[in-house]
């Protein structure tokens, strides 16, 4: 019965939805924006990645606000997860097989160097801070799964994301003081297009977002990997 | 190039598929771990290579990981 009403309700929905997206031309350019990007960016913000230049240049404050949820989500699941005082110890300690801890000792080092040249690049390249931080964590992930006697730094990791947020913030607010006062303005020279010294700020908060995703992505599997005895 | 999409949603249609009629959870995450996967390489081939990073870090690997978790804690068979 319930699912009867549940596939109806749906049927419904899909059927409003369809409806609704039907006047809309698939693929066609809705407004004139998307053309201003591709033609400006690069001039604007010295960023050679398109992309990176609306996420962190044009729209960083929208990214701010993205990494702020990301943060209450791992906040949250801390909360929840929490053990109050008691000995926090791993579960599921039978040795991993020789395959994936011999491949952990060689792959760890290279998924962090990965990592991290997704996050500094992240204004020439494809990729930026989110996906570098992901990289990041889903090594940590890795030697979690092959040695279950290892487990990361927290305070270590807490730092460096409290000290990564802030430096996001200050970065925006010392953007006030300079130039064209509003927050988060590209206060640094722009360099030379295509080199790694270049964009102003853009690189120096992608650094910041990448280690404050990494750290926090890394607490998050951190605090499921681990459970009270 | 319409071949490979078409393929590749087809693909991604039966993995999604297979992960809603799958009693076994830790099949059905990885059917769903299959979408994303292949999600990532349809962004790739819609030339939006940012995305598909982001999809295949996040979908593919982390949630995975995180379901796979989830499963170990609670139980493997649907009722």
């Amino acid at each position: 019965m319930r699912a009867t009403v549940g596939l109806i309700l749906l049927a419904v929905i899909g059927v409003g939805v369809g409806i609704s997206l039907l006047a809309i031309p698939f693929g066609a350019p809705k407004t004139e924006i998307g053309d201003y990007y591709i033609e400006n960016a690069r001039e604007d913000t010295g960023a050679t990645n398109v992309v990176t230049s609306v996420v962190v240049g044009y729209r960083a404050f929208d990214t701010l606000g993205e990494v702020t949820v990301l943060f209450v989500a791992a906040l949250g699941l801390g909360a929840v997860l929490a053990t109050a005082g008691g000995k926090r110890g791993r579960s599921g300690v039978e040795p991993a097989s020789l395959i994936l801890s011999a491949g952990n000792i060689f792959l760890f080092p290279l998924i962090l160097l990965f990592g991290a040249y997704i996050f500094t690049h992240g204004h020439l390249t494809p990729g930026g801070g989110f996906q570098g931080g992901a990289v990041i964590a889903s090594a940590f992930l890795l030697v979690y799964l092959s040695s279950p006697g290892k487990r990361i730094n927290e305070s270590g990791a807490s730092l460096t994301e409290s000290v990564s947020g802030l430096v996001f913030v200050a970065i925006g607010l010392l953007g006030l003081t300079h130039g064209t006062h509003y927050f988060l303005a590209n206060f640094l020279p722009k360099g030379a297009l295509n080199t790694l010294f270049s964009a102003g700020i853009i690189p120096v908060i992608y650094c910041a977002i990448g280690l404050k995703v990494g750290s926090e992505l890394a607490g998050v599997v951190d605090n499921l990997m681990e459970e009270t005895e | 190039m319409i071949i490979i999409v078409s393929l590749l949603v087809l693909a991604m249609l039966t993995a999604a598929v297979a992960a809603l009629i799958y009693r076994d959870l830790l099949s059905a995450v990885i059917a769903s771990c299959l979408v994303s996967l292949l999600a990532s390489i349809l962004f790739f081939f819609l030339q939006a290579p940012d995305v598909a990073m982001a999809e295949a870090s996040i979908g593919a690997a982390l949630v995975t990981a995180i379901f796979v978790i989830a499963i170990r804690r609670t139980k493997r068979y649907e009722e």
